[in-house]
């Protein structure tokens, strides 16, 4: 009976279609950009700073919510627009990483990383409830632009979101420019080098205080974005950023600390899992993911590139 | 081993923990037992980071399957066998931590910190996700294991008392337990790879083993903790596997002090005071919805300055009058 159910399934599985199918992938790739955008971050300030950062969901959940609660704000004084609200969330983000960066982080570098855990851990408890006090606990939609809201037909009857493209997009855009600056400027080399081999910068004369400032700023601010274009999509709501920040501890692992092209590869990696596990398999959906980690960590156990 | 200088103030405590259910309120007696439950939770973790340096930071899982597995395991209509139950809830935590452990102890560093939370949220989302332990909502343990032998009954736990001297036995001895580890060639061999792995392999111990070993004795031990969890709400729900618990539980061995088991014991203590005085209504009035507020800005403030944590406190005042 069970496996009659189990074949009855697959059979009327949605794969067949494929329209369906090429909504769930378009799907899982737009899921896998976004948690690029919160893991390259977190990569980065694991590789250069060697900071284990607990408080990276944060960051998604505070742009989540400064898209909700800065637009009001932003259509009042600037005319509104849900591009105004980003350029305003993303300067106050880099603005915020910044200071974050030396009022805090700056201090856990030589810390051990039971101490780094645990001092994030306590910023997370202070983000929310500040969160609370400021935006208090309810769920909240964003509204997406309205040039974005419609829908892009695909097949015969099928339709696709035009504001999930939007989102792969930003986000592929944002990856090239990341590739471009890593690649292709000095600050991009100077960043690569201290990936690889901190003391070295140093040693060459780097202002590796600066450096360490900027990528961290970054690294906020690419998360921020991420929860800002998100939040049309996801809502925003308590406690969204300690999901996020789990995940992308998970593609952190899966793509190897410090790589960049290893968060690429590996947030494509557990989109798709995350994806069609959730249309194959909805009741092992949660697991999919660690199963796939925990894959990769018997066959590589430094994850996918070790560094790069 | 453990001398009577620095002991005395555990043997003060149990001294206390003895008498406190013959004129203790209520509310309290309750607070003392979860103070109870957390430090057996506290030793267990302590095992792994403080006497062998692997920092998890999934250590709930293994609280949570223990605390499952009593409450899954015990029938509706009557109390469960404790012969049955008990060893059940330390094989399920055993089990599932030989699996993670065999995997996670592969990496190390940032690599076995983020490794073991991510097997914890996937034991999390299991509760979570599937109807197999009630999903979100949690199932219920009716009626407190009893403890027979030959059909005639020892202890009945579901007696308020009975069940306070039996999670009071516990701790004391997981304590003793540990103890006797710590002082054994298996605790020495711990501290060995804490202290420095490369040298112990280089001496000729196969240190994985070891590692495993002390891997899987910490995660039963924490689903006895759990175990007890169980009995004493009488509920389950996924969040006591979250990995808010796991960061809760990795703060008291860090607030007590690390690398000591009675700082395990002091920091579980220190945290149940600390979240009762943030959340008391009474001292902070409308604010004590927000007491997390006030817990983190603890947190980081007594990591940045105390990193030695309680019992490092007299050492770390003495070496600022020196200086």
């Amino acid at each position: 009976m069970e496996i009659a159910a189990l074949i009855a399934h697959w059979r009327c599985s949605p794969v067949v279609d494929l329209a369906t199918f090429l909504i769930q992938c378009l799907n899982a790739v737009q899921y896998g950009l976004l948690l690029f955008l919160v893991a390259s971050g977190l990569t980065l300030i694991f590789g250069i700073m060697g900071v284990i950062n607990l408080a990276h969901g944060s960051f998604y959940m505070i742009g989540a919510y400064m898209a909700y609660a800065l637009a009001p704000w932003v259509g009042v004084t600037l005319g509104g627009g849900f591009f105004m609200t980003l350029a305003v969330g993303l300067l106050l983000s880099i603005a915020f990483g910044y200071l974050l960066e030396w009022s805090f982080f700056s201090f856990l570098y030589e810390r051990e990383h039971l101490q780094q855990v645990l001092m994030t851990y306590g910023l997370i408890l202070v983000f929310e409830e500040l969160r609370s006090i400021l935006v208090g606990d309810d769920v909240h939609g964003v509204a997406a632009p309205a040039w974005l809201s419609g829908s892009v037909p695909l097949g015969d009857v099928m339709t696709y979101p035009t504001y999930r493209l939007f989102i792969s997009a930003v986000c592929i855009a944002v990856a090239l420019g990341l590739y471009f600056v890593l690649a292709r400027t000095r600050l991009g080399m100077m960043i690569r080098a201290g990936a690889s081999n901190r003391e070295m910068v140093q040693a060459m004369g780097i202002n590796i205080k600066f450096l360490y400032r900027v990528v961290f700023a970054a690294g906020v601010a690419l998360a921020v974005l991420a929860g800002m274009i998100a939040a049309p999509v996801s809502s925003v709501y308590p406690n969204m950023g300690g999901q996020v920040l789990i995940i992308s501890f998970v593609v952190v692992v899966i793509g190897g600390i410090g790589s960049v092209r290893g968060a690429m590869l590996a947030s494509l990696l557990v989109g798709l899992v995350d994806t069609f596990g959730k249309v194959f398999f909805p009741e092992a959906a949660g697991v999919l993911v660690y199963v796939l980690m925990a894959v990769i960590l018997l066959w590589k156990p430094e994850g996918l590139f070790r560094l790069g | 081993m453990m001398n009577l200088r620095s002991s005395w103030p555990l043997l003060v405590l149990l001294v206390f923990a003895v008498m406190f259910p013959f004129f203790g309120e209520k509310y309290y007696v309750d607070l003392v037992m979860k103070i109870m439950i957390l430090s057996v939770f506290a030793l267990s973790l302590e095992l792994l980071v403080g006497q062998t340096g692997l920092v998890s930071f999934g250590h709930a899982a293994f609280f949570g399957i223990g605390a499952y597995a009593a409450a899954l395991l015990s029938p509706q209509s009557g109390p469960a066998s404790f012969w049955i139950l008990f060893p059940a809830a330390l094989l399920a935590a055993g089990l599932y931590a030989l699996a993670v452990g065999a995997l996670s102890l592969r990496t190390r560093g940032i690599y076995f910190i983020m490794v073991t939370l991510a097997f914890a949220q996937m034991a999390y989302y299991v509760f979570h996700d599937t109807k197999f332990g009630g999903g979100s909502d949690g199932i219920y343990l009716y009626f407190r294991p009893e403890i027979a032998i030959g059909g005639v009954r020892l202890l009945d736990l579901g007696e308020p008392r009975a069940f306070y001297f039996f999670v009071l036995a516990a701790l004391v001895l997981t304590f003793l337990l540990l103890a006797a580890a710590q002082a054994s060639r298996f605790g020495r061999a711990l501290a060995g790879i804490k202290a420095n792995e490369q040298r112990m392999r280089a001496a000729g111990f196969a240190t994985y083993p070891y590692k495993l070993a002390a891997f899987v004795v910490a995660a039963m031990l924490a689903g006895v903790a759990g175990f007890l969890y169980a009995l004493k709400d009488g509920y389950v729900n996924p969040e006591i596997l979250s990995w808010h618990q796991s960061g809760a539980v990795l703060l008291m061995i860090i607030l007590g002090g690390l690398g000591s088991l009675r700082g395990a014991v002091f920091g579980a203590i220190a945290f149940v005071a600390l979240q009762e005085f943030y959340q008391s209504q009474a001292i902070f009035g409308s604010f004590a919805k927000h007491w997390q507020l006030p817990l983190g800005l603890t947190i980081i403030a007594f990591v940045a300055l105390m990193p030695k944590g309680l019992i490092g406190l007299g050492a770390q005042l003495r070496m600022r009058k020196a200086t």
